[in-house]
């Protein structure tokens, strides 16, 4: 087998050019692969070990105040391992050179010690000294957003009463490794802050001396959390407690916990397409190779090599360049991998990053290429497995052709070039809609990137632009009398004032049950409305709740049946409540009504947890501070800044992906293309230059070659934004949450961007293979026999 | 030129033409003196690799040679670039060839209306299908064609832009006796009727009977030209 072996190394050097264009689709193949598979290992391994090492709690739960001697009482519950009391309070802050409105909560530490739970990783600095007021920790990113340090000090407001405290260190949570303010989009560094302070310093601000208003426990080993979670709830309830929840409802290992299915979803799904259309690639050569090899094949069979020798001789090429092609690939994937999870570190607050990279994933990884590649190459394998010696020394025949449907449907006219490629496609049909899949799957793959930016855009103007319009939002530490309303009117700058009421709620339809909050706005509300699926304004009902549909489809309910709804704080009643309507929303699973009609439910008088404000121009800031120094105000937020927030996160992570994508779909349409343009000219080879003889001129002459090409992917275009559609649509199937659901919006920058991608990867192959045509040697390319 | 007597189609003088293969130096023309008149059939004959392939070539505009003077009607083409040897082929010069180079993907008809498009004042399709006796077989693609009326459909494809030249390398080279000598027959009518300057390539002898004039090469040169005063009909003919 030496000589053959030496063959081996010819072939691959001849098909260099397209052997790499193979090799680079498997290596992104692989690389899609094992970057997903890694960062999606290391960042679960990486949460387990932060879980573990930090001792994340498993229950939680909010109440008004209770006294701390009911601590004893919680711990000594059957199933409840560790329970800590916490003070937790909302607060407003002040920084120097930052003029927009910061918020956030700040939670108790034992007197100069770690928590026994959720305990605190220091990036920086140390722990407040006991017996000190003045000392907090702050969360890093928000550390990092304004670059503030251990030795910085900050300007608090607790409680609407200003404080002057000192930064001893930087610290990371497992409670809030998402760094999310509740029903918040996106993660906002820059304008909300976590704070942790000594026990005794908060509880005398917050007025919380001798008492809580949040605990955390772990589970006994063995037990569930449902029994413990009832019997919390029993135990708090005169204390107002808010219902205990599970690591299920607790916001940052929720959205960790989302984002890491759907990374586990692309895993699946991206390298699937790459190493397809690296297994079509390797069909298309390798059958071409084996048919210009004809009469080497039946030389080598006639020396007496058997078929099976053959047919490995061929494997091996193959094989060897899925090999290069994959080790090249997990290189790639590591290096990516390894990026794509301190990327991840940006939203996902770890203390730290473990990188792991299993040697069953890069194996599956080269198993996968190769047995797509094998795959892809059973067909031309079969026909060197059976040519018959003396059958392969023959010429083949003139290709058998016809006229073309168009043509036999009476279109005449077409000039003989036209005719050329017509027919060429329509003698091997299966070909060009295989070529044509290739490249309908790379602008389906730039429309599924561009798409995101698209439609996540669009839920920012739905949530932002059209949902609302207010100016500022203000909410309230407790429910307060709607009067407060009129008082908020009379500030300075103010034009007008809308109230609403949030009330935390359980909802129940028999086994079904979520833990959410009902909104209740005003019947003919100015600054918020509630949208339907075409956007417009959807009137509250006046009695009965009107549901997201997601949350109804989850409880199991239709409108016209009744829903059993728990409050959770005010006199903790129960009702039945009729489900009145629903809507479709993109965000969260909102439960709205009338706020009259909800006051009533809640049996109290007419009161407010926060309110809508539209203000003059120029008297933001200025009312802005008032409001902040009023007892009472929990947190003010300005609209303007949560959309700025958003777009600055959008620029810096989106971007990244998309052009990660587009580089990959670019590279899989200029592969496709670039290799069908190369088997093209080699089979025609012969005809180009019989038409250089007749005179054409080379652009007449590339015309034939290249115009095949450019139908091909004109008509690949629509064929890949039907495919598009199809593979977001799965996409977004299965990335639907409750946390938000991604519309499928397409707008028209999406569409064109994918198709001048590919029309530019077409291009340049088009312009290198032209300039392969222009060589074409006529005189020994018409000796030659066929 | 000489006003009386005809004119001169194609003059060379020292004309060579050397192909480096590797390491090695093919000397394919040594310095070939020709002329060739208009309206002649003229058969050039000579063994496998005498060279007599690449003079064809390079008198067509497919080759260039290596030195020497190459004349067309009087106009210098040995310095002739890629663009003017494209336009040349394009509106002086037919081609023939031994396996006929048919596109396989267009018909009869059309693989002569693609030389037609382009050409100046070309006769129609079937006009020049029907001088090479194929008025039948208009819409047959390749596949359908037998051998010598794949060359036939060729030979109806090179002079349809009515060419000053008609030039063919072993134009029987790939068919039998018979079928041969129905080509030759067209090749002849084309030649008489049109007046048509033809140059037959082959390396067989026999056809040198029908021709004008028999041109021998010998080793990248010629060694002979003489006039036939009295050329035989192509079914005279017997190999």
């Amino acid at each position: 087998m030496r000589a053959l072996n030496i063959k081996l190394w010819r072939n691959l050097w001849t098909l260099r050019a397209q052997g790499t264009a193979i090799a680079l689709v498997i290596a992104l193949g692989v690389a899609t692969f094992v970057m997903s598979l890694a960062s999606l290992d290391s960042l679960r391994l990486t949460q387990q070990q932060v879980y573990q090492s930090q001792y994340f709690a498993d229950l939680f739960v909010d109440l008004k105040r209770a006294p701390e001697s009911l601590a004893e009482r919680l711990r000594d519950l059957p199933g409840v391992a560790t329970v800590e009391t916490r003070v937790r309070a909302p607060i407003n802050l002040h920084l120097a050179d930052f003029p927009e409105p910061v918020v956030g909560q700040i939670i108790s530490i034992g007197d100069g010690r770690q928590p026994e739970l959720n305990r605190l990783f220091l990036r920086a600095g140390a722990m407040p000294e006991a017996g000190r007021s003045d000392q907090i920790l702050i969360s890093d990113a928000f550390a990092e957003a304004h670059g503030l340090e251990p030795g910085d000090s900050l300007a608090v407001v607790i409680n609407g009463r200003f404080q002057g405290l000192r930064i001893s260190g930087i610290a990371l949570s497992p409670e809030f490794i998402y760094h999310i303010r509740p029903g918040d989009l996106f993660p906002d560094f820059e304008r909300y802050a976590i704070l942790w302070m000594n026990r005794p310093a908060l509880a005398a601000a917050f007025g919380m001396e001798g008492a809580f208003n949040n605990a955390v426990f772990t589970l006994a080993p063995g037990s569930g959390a449902q029994p413990v979670i009832a019997a919390i709830d029993q135990l708090l309830e005169p204390y107002g407690g808010m219902g205990a929840y599970d690591r299920d409802e607790q916001i940052s290992h929720r959205y960790v916990d989302e984002e890491l299915s759907q990374l586990e979803g692309m895993a699946r799904f991206m390298p699937l397409v790459f190493l397809g259309v690296a297994a079509f690639l390797l069909n298309v050569v390798t059958a071409r190779v084996i048919r210009t090899q004809r009469e080497q094949i039946a030389v080598i069979k006639a020396f007496g090599y058997t078929s099976w020798q053959v047919a490995t001789h061929y494997l091996t090429l193959i094989l060897l360049v899925v090999l290069i092609g994959s080790v090249l690939g997990i290189l790639l994937g590591m290096w990516l991998a390894e990026g794509m999870a301190s990327l991840y570190q940006t939203f996902f607050r770890f203390p730290y990053l473990s990188f792991e990279l299993r040697p069953v994933i890069a194996l599956s990884a080269i198993l996968i290429a190769g047995g797509a590649a094998i795959l892809g190459c059973i067909g031309a394998l079969r026909s060197a497995f059976r040519l018959h010696p003396a059958e392969a020394m023959r010429p083949e025949p003139p290709g058998r052709y016809r006229r073309t449907v168009i043509e036999r449907l009476g279109i005449h006219g077409l000039s003989q070039p036209v005719r050329m490629i017509l027919r060429n496609l329509e003698r091997h049909p299966f070909k060009a809609m295989l070529s044509m899949l290739g490249i309908a799957f790379a602008v389906a793959i730039i429309l599924m990137s561009g798409f995101q930016q698209g439609a996540v855009n669009h839920m920012l103007d739905v949530q932002f632009r059209l949902a609302q319009k207010q100016d500022i939002t203000i909410t309230f530490n407790e429910a307060v009398s709607s009067r407060a309303v009129h008082e908020l009117t009379i500030l300075p700058g103010v034009r007008y004032v809308e109230g609403f009421r949030v009330a935390p709620v359980v909802l129940r339809n028999g086994q079904h049950s979520y833990r959410t909050s009902i909104q209740g706005y005003i019947p003919d509300s100015r600054l918020h409305h509630v949208l339907d699926a075409q956007l417009q304004p959807m009137p509250l009902p006046d009695e009965g709740l009107m549901l997201t549909d997601h949350l109804a489809l989850m409880l199991g309910v239709k409108p016209g049946e009744m829903l059993e709804v728990q409050f959770q704080d005010g006199k903790r009643r129960q009702r039945d409540v009729p489900v009145a309507a629903l809507v479709t929303e993109f965000v969260g699973v909102g439960a709205y009504m009338n706020s009259d009609a909800l006051s009533r439910l809640l049996g109290e008088g007419a009161t407010i947890s926060g309110a809508f404000m539209t203000v003059e121009q120029g008297a933001v800031a200025e009312l802005h501070r008032r409001l902040e120094a009023m007892p009472g105000v929990a947190g003010v937020t300005q609209r303007e800044s949560a959309i700025n927030a958003f777009n600055e996160l959008m620029d810096e992570t989106i971007l990244v992906f998309s052009l990660f994508t587009l580089f990959m779909a670019g590279s899989i349409a200029f592969a496709v293309v670039y290799n069908n343009a190369r088997i093209a000219l080699a089979e025609r080879s012969r005809e180009l230059a019989t038409l250089r003889v007749l005179g054409f001129t080379r652009a007449e002459t590339a015309f034939i070659l290249l115009g095949e090409l450019m139908l091909l992917t004109l008509l690949a275009l629509p064929l890949g934004f039907v495919l598009g559609i199809g593979l977001i649509w799965l996409l977004l199937e299965s990335l639907a949450t409750d946390l938000y659901r991604i519309p499928l919006v397409i707008n028209a920058d999406a569409f064109a961007l994918s198709a001048a991608v590919v029309l530019l990867a077409t291009l340049i192959s088009a312009w290198l293979i032209s300039r392969h045509a222009a060589r074409i040697d006529m005189v020994s390319a018409l000796k030659a026999d066929e | 030129m000489n006003s009386d007597g005809p004119q001169q189609v194609f003059r060379t003088r020292g004309l060579t033409r050397v192909f480096h293969m590797g390491e090695i130096e093919i000397h394919a023309l040594r310095g070939v003196d020709l002329d060739l008149f208009a309206g002649e059939f003229t058969v050039l004959l000579g063994a496998s690799g005498c060279g007599k392939s690449t003079l064809l070539n390079i008198l067509g505009g497919l080759d260039v040679g290596s030195a020497g003077e190459l004349q067309y009607r009087g106009h210098d083409m040995s310095h002739a670039d890629e663009r003017e040897l494209t336009e040349f082929r394009r509106r002086h010069v037919g081609f023939v060839f031994q396996f006929y180079n048919l596109i396989p993907s267009l018909t009869a008809r059309e693989n002569v209306a693609i030389v037609t498009e382009i050409a100046e004042a070309p006769m129609a399709p079937e006009e020049a299908l029907a001088l090479v006796g194929l008025s039948e077989r208009l819409d047959h693609f390749p596949s359908q064609l037998s051998g010598g009326e794949q060359q036939r459909v060729a030979i109806a494809r090179a002079i349809a832009k009515r060419p000053a030249v008609l030039l063919c390398d072993e134009p029987t080279g790939a068919l039998d006796s018979a079928t041969g000598i129905r080509v030759l027959e067209a090749l002849q009518r084309i030649n008489r009727e049109l007046g048509t300057s033809t140059v037959v390539v082959t390396h067989n002898a026999i056809i040198a009977d029908m021709a004008d004039r028999v041109v021998h090469m010998v080793d990248g040169r010629i060694s002979d030209s003489r006039r036939i005063e009295y050329p035989v009909r192509p079914d005279e003919l017997v190999w």
